[in-house]
């Protein structure tokens, strides 16, 4: 995080880093100390404004068109850094011309199948020889002249995206757009450099993925990747999310990357090669390794050559299994039984009251944590049981409480947004019965597979042939260092059997090595463990490569190569980060070079030998099939190669750009409880005419079960609020300090109003837009010190099709002074608003606001869409009992 | 000025026999990022129970409201609109004088890992002003050079530290409250409640109540060489803790590097030791006139004029006994 302090241009947008992030946010201060300049790009002024330089106003959901315009700004007056665009990018890459832009299509990119409401991307590849592009080497054109090179088709695409639409569509000023726009040209190039860092404030929309994907197109043009202070800082949910997706808790991928296998994905090979193809250029050529030494550290013994490494004994999907598909199965009663691990989805999660509901048809549930959360008590003190909807005798789910141990009460690791992870010690023993994770998972494993121990099923075979031997304390606690050297990996045979390995450049595909995720090995090189390094900076250069450890070989900045120029000098002395040094013959500098150590920068790769050796001294992109930083994705997104501004489908604007509304490949779930806005698609849009966007403050903790039970932290915010602007105050009668009622097209919801100047109405598309806050904390049990309508409630289960996460940021709602009503009252509230809105099921058959859009899909009633991992639909089975009527539409 | 504290401050006036250096906390709210940290930390630290009735109190997101007996941290947020933030400039413009030499901002400080870079181009216009402004404010006990709650203390509870800081002994303390009066600022007060949670068994009962509470300056930690809660838990260095001169020196080039930057509404509060207190051992910098951090404009101690009062009080008892006894003397004759 500390690279934040390199940074002389820090644009923060979809996020409220100051308050989401207090502690990484000192190196955002110590950059403004040293004279940088912070731009706060916010539906609201948070607290991260207030320690900016400037806070730009937007509208929720548009920061394509913003960061797309600032794409046409440097393009268009040619301020992007253009020896860096042309050496590392893939700009002068051809594009095939069976290729169709959004420009020409109406919004659509080639390839859209409305039946599926999908794209078959095939249209979206380089043009060239289907070989050499295998092997990274498509058609070029290095003047960038050609109309098929990625550079014009960029330059088309955001042809329109002019500081005038950004005005239109944003609701930014011409003044903040020229601002925001020349302080980024302004600190980029040789001797500067500008840092995005975002959040949820980006993920959390359906196409948030692509809001990313802009500024990383921004960057590269900029030459912002890869050198010190440059780059996107992805600030995560709350602690080691980076870690867990890294080795995930997350159903779609394994450690280090590697996707899970699909169901019909049956041949080893055939897996490897999707994941990584031996000609291919760069590190994910070696896919099969890294796969292999997964497989031995989990199976050990039993993974043989002959066995395919025990491939087999991995589960395979049937389709996506993210939590709301899951809970879409649970009302379904397609799920027994659910652990939750520090998760409270009953305030948490969007559409709070489907996810209780989805809990009342368990048959039992296990929830680990410190205190009773809403979602162990929603059985007797939840919103239904308070509406008279359901009574506890009704839900027949067994509740098991069991007490978790916290962080200070237990040994482990932190992986933060820079990839560096930290260990801690156990600073105290866990109170009670309390016990950490750990213990917990390695004992149940230990219990079942005692249970299965003399069952000759061969289900159960995966289970009992586990490696599952960690060595415990007088506690029963398990050795968290024994795991970190299980994922760090081992030799097991050769003259060096038993030592830990050194990096994964020392993994074999022979079954003579193991390591439980490839791109932390080395973090338990010699036996030590680095992520405990804590030599204290004042001790130490400025890269504090002694400070925990980066994976991956502890190297602080990915892609470093990028820092010097296509001969192997820094970019500039300021900016001075790796580079060739042509006395040793080596990449050096302060950083841990990510590059063949001795490749020469004029080494033209070999393009016959695939992987590191056919990497050219160029290609600093080196997990890249082609070498290259990707301006045009060709492959890896659902929704599109390139960036494009759809509204969210429960908006009231037109989208000013393209016939297309929202984004065509969208998903969601009809249900009667996951009703959405028409918006501008229908007249009942104007029954929600205002938009709500969520987010957390610093006095609490997501859903909070670490800060709502802490009475320190309760007092500091004690009850739920909306903040709304003096203007919308003053025209609805809302009362600072009074209650409001905030109805949407799923629930109602009252809260306490903040009347503040910190809301600001935008002009937009002819109209003024108020846009209205809502922290997500608060939910309803007896149990917090503090509790309160859950804003969750209030949000549809809507997810962006890349990453299956919900749109949390921009939804529509309406708002009345005063309390909701309570018991039946409410629901009769929310029903009587549907009504207005034309979303009556059974009078209205297409209420999912889709109606009349293109990419609509099929009607309800219709065949349901097969589901889809992340990744691109490959092998789904049919027939397979899908999630009720869940569609991409 | 009170003479109640001499030239070589106050805990060598106090008659401790020792070389600490006064220590005292520099609170500078330009980067504070208003996260309340420090309030929890010291409630951690202290076990102090929560206020309030956990409702929101109206203030912005300030629901702490003031310094009392329970609450030794507050923060303070205030939304300011153009006109406002204009006023606090020109203000803090006449208040300081330019001309200081600017050296460049100055890297972090006790962590600092991390040098100050080129600083040959660093952008030193002036800020337009902007529209609106939220500004956050870390209030303490300010530890004052000539304290009000200690000169008045009857039983002797308040005493002054070897670190020059001002310390309540709760199991001394009697309750009397004099000291609640005494304070320019509002910061000591009697504890009426003594548990941390609103779960917790109210028949127990706290030795602390109904005693007279406020910050000690972390003594307890101070004494084994820890720095106080509220500073080492702020993620900013907003709140940095050490030796009241260094601060000192600190927060005035602090004030220098901003105005240089066009941020003449940057000023020093407490720093000054010829004000009504003798200046204070928390030292703040703020972006506005006290008043709208809550902070009184011109603090004084209550006992300030008690030499003064003595001497006199002393002349008009010795002109007393004068007349007494030239009346006797006057009816011998």
């Amino acid at each position: 995080m500390q690279d934040f302090a390199n940074a002389d241009l820090i644009v923060i947008e979809g996020s409220n880093m100051a308050e989401a992030h207090p502690v990484a946010f000192q190196w955002v201060i110590e950059a403004r100390r040293r004279g940088s300049r912070v731009i706060h790009v916010d539906p609201r002024f948070t607290r991260t404004s207030a320690n900016a330089d400037r806070h730009i106003p937007i509208r929720t959901g548009t920061d394509i068109v913003l960061l797309g315009g600032v794409i046409r700004h440097v393009l268009e007056n040619e301020l992007y850094f253009t020896e860096y665009v042309q050496a590392y990018t893939n700009a002068s890459t051809l594009v095939s011309e069976a290729y169709g832009d959004p420009e020409d299509l109406g919004g659509l990119f080639s390839g859209y199948d409305p039946e599926t409401s999908t794209y078959d991307n095939s249209t979206w590849a380089y043009a060239g020889d289907p070989d050499a592009i295998a092997r990274g080497l498509p058609e070029r054109d290095e003047t960038l002249q050609h109309p098929r090179t990625v550079f014009q088709i960029l330059k088309r695409h955001y042809a329109r995206y002019t500081p005038e639409m950004v005005q239109e569509t944003c609701g930014i000023a011409p003044e903040d757009f020229e601002y925001l726009a020349s302080s980024i040209a302004e600190n980029s190039g040789r001797e500067k450099t500008t840092m995005f860092a975002y959040a949820l404030g980006w993920t959390q929309h359906q196409g948030g993925a692509q809001m990313i994907r802009t500024s990383g197109i921004l960057q590269l043009l900029m030459g912002n990747m890869g050198r010190p202070g440059g780059g996107i800082m992805a600030l995560r949910g709350h602690a080691t999310i980076q870690g867990s997706t890294d080795i995930p808790t997350l159903y779609h991928i394994l450690p280090g990357y590697l996707p899970m296998p699909k169901a019909g994905q049956d041949d080893f090979d055939e897996y490897t090669r999707l994941v990584g193809k031996k000609e291919q250029k760069g590190f994910w050529a070696n896919a099969d390794i890294y796969t292999i030494n997964l497989l031995k550290a989990w199976w050990g013994k039993h993974a043989t050559a002959e066995n395919d490494w025990r491939y087999h004994y991995l589960p395979r999907l049937t389709g996506a299994h993210g939590t709301y598909q899951t809970v879409m199965r649970m009302l379904e009663g397609g799920v027994d039984g659910y652990f939750l691990f520090g998760q409270n989805p009953a305030v948490g999660s969007a559409n709070g009251r489907m996810q209780r509901l989805g809990l009342t048809h368990l048959k039992w549930m296990v929830v680990r944590d410190f205190y009773m959360i809403e979602s162990a008590t929603f059985w007797k003190d939840g919103p239904e049981i308070e509406s008279g909807e359901l009574s506890p005798e009704q839900i027949g789910t067994e509740m098991f409480f069991l007490p978790a141990a916290n962080h200070t009460e237990k040994a482990g690791s932190f992986t933060q947004t820079q990839r560096m992870v930290q260990w801690r010690d156990q600073a105290v023993e866990p109170p009670g019965d309390a016990k950490s994770d750990l213990e917990f998972m390695y004992e149940l494993g230990r219990r079942v597979r005692e249970k299965l121990k003399d069952s000759s099923d061969p289900r159960d075979r995966p289970i009992l042939e586990l490696t599952w031997d960690y060595p415990v304390n007088e506690h029963g606690e398990p050795d968290a260092e024994a795991v970190l050297a299980e994922i760090n990996g081992r030799h097991i045979s050769g003259e060096r059997a038993g030592q830990p390995l050194a990096s994964f450049g020392e993994m074999k595909d022979d079954g003579s090595t193991s390591g439980g995720c490839w791109i932390y090995s080395g973090v338990y090189a010699g036996g030590i463990n680095r992520a405990r390094k804590r030599t204290p900076g004042q001790e130490q250069d400025e890269t504090a490569a002694e400070w925990g450890w980066a994976w991956p070989a502890n190297r602080r900045i990915l892609y470093n190569r990028a820092s010097a120029d296509p001969e192997g000098r820094p970019w500039s002395e300021r900016k001075k980060w790796v580079w060739w040094d042509e006395e040793s013959g080596t990449w050096t500098g302060k950083d841990v070079p990510d590059f063949p150590p001795t490749k020469r920068p004029d080494d033209p790769g070999d393009p016959g030998k695939g992987g590191v050796a056919a990497l050219a001294g160029t290609d600093a992109f080196t997990m890249q099939s082609d070498g290259r930083g990707w301006l045009f994705a060709p492959t890896g997104m659902v929704d599109g190669p390139l960036p494009t501004h759809y509204e969210s489908p429960e908006s009231n604007i037109p989208n000013p750009l393209y016939p297309q509304q929202s984004n065509p490949t969208r998903v969601t779930f009809q249900d009667e409880d996951n009703l959405s806005s028409p918006g501008a698609m229908g007249a009942g849009g104007e029954v929600y005419p205002y938009v709500f966007t969520t987010y957390r403050i610093t006095e609490h903790h997501t859903a909070g079960g670490m800060s709502r039970f802490l009475p320190y932290l309760s007092e500091l915010q004690p009850e739920m609020y909306c903040e709304v602007s003096p203007e919308l105050a003053e025209e609805l009668g809302l009362e600072p300090y009074g209650w409001a009622t905030i109805v949407s097209a799923r629930n109602a919801i009252e809260a306490k109003v903040l009347v503040t100047e910190r809301m600001t109405p935008l002009q937009v598309g002819g109209r003024t837009v108020h846009q209205i806050g809502l922290p997500f904390h608060w939910g309803r049990g007896e149990s917090a010190v503090v509790q309160g309508d859950g804003a969750n409630d209030l949000i549809g289960m809507n997810l962006d099709a890349n990453t299956q996460i919900q749109n949390s940021k921009n939804n529509s709602c309406t708002i009345l002074p005063g309390r909701r009503p309570r018991g039946a009252g409410r629901a009769e509230l929310v029903e009587e608003y549907r009504r207005r809105a034309g979303l009556i099921p059974a009078l209205h058959p297409q209420v999912d606001g889709a109606e009349g859009a293109p990419g609509a899909g099929p009607a309800a009633g219709g065949t349901p869409h097969e589901v889809r991992g992340p990744e691109e639909a490959t092998a789904v089975p049919t027939g397979e009992p899908s999630m009720k009527e869940m569609r991409n539409r | 000025m009170s003479l109640l504290a001499g030239p070589e401050g106050p805990s060598a006036e106090a008659g401790w026999d020792h070389d600490h250096e006064r220590k005292g906390f520099f609170t500078d709210t330009s980067i504070c990022i208003g996260c309340k940290a420090c309030e929890v930390a010291c409630k951690e630290w202290n076990r102090n129970p929560i206020d309030g009735n956990l409702e929101i109190l109206g203030s912005s997101y300030d629901n702490t409201g003031e310094l009392g007996a329970n609450t030794w941290r507050h923060v303070a947020f205030v939304e300011q609109g153009q006109e406002r933030i204009e006023e606090a400039r020109e203000s803090g413009r006449k208040l300081v004088s330019l001309g200081m030499p600017g050296i460049g901002p100055k890297s972090s400080g006790p962590r600092g890992a991390t040098p100050a870079g080129d600083l040959s181009d660093v952008d030193r216009t002036p800020p337009d002003t902007p529209e609106f402004r939220w500004l956050m404010s870390s209030d303490v006990c300010k530890h004052c050079t000539n304290a009000g709650c200690l000169d008045v203390c009857p039983t002797g509870a308040i005493f002054r530290s070897e670190y020059g800081s001002v310390v309540v002994q709760q199991d001394v303390c009697n309750g009397c409250g004099t000291c609640v009066s005494a304070c320019p600022f509002g910061v000591i007060e009697r504890r009426d409640d003594g548990t941390v949670s609103p779960f917790a068994v109210r028949e127990e009962e706290d030795p602390r109540r109904n005693t007279a509470s406020k910050c000690t300056l972390c003594y307890d930690r101070l004494v084994d060489g820890e720095q106080p809660a509220c500073s080492a838990t702020c993620p900013t260095q907003s709140i940095t803790f050490g030796d009241h001169p260094d601060l000192t020196a600190d927060a005035k080039q602090r004030v220098a590097d901003l105005h240089e930057r066009g941020m003449t509404e940057a000023r020093l509060y407490g720093a000054n030791p010829k004000d009504g207190v003798g200046g204070t051992g928390s030292v703040f910098l703020l972006l506005d006139e006290p008043e709208v951090y809550g902070l009184p404009p011109d603090p004084q101690v209550p006992t300030k004029s008690l030499p003064k009062l003595y001497a006199r009080t002393g002349l008009a008892a010795a002109g007393m006994v004068a007349a007494v006894a030239l009346s006797f003397l006057g009816a011998r004759r």
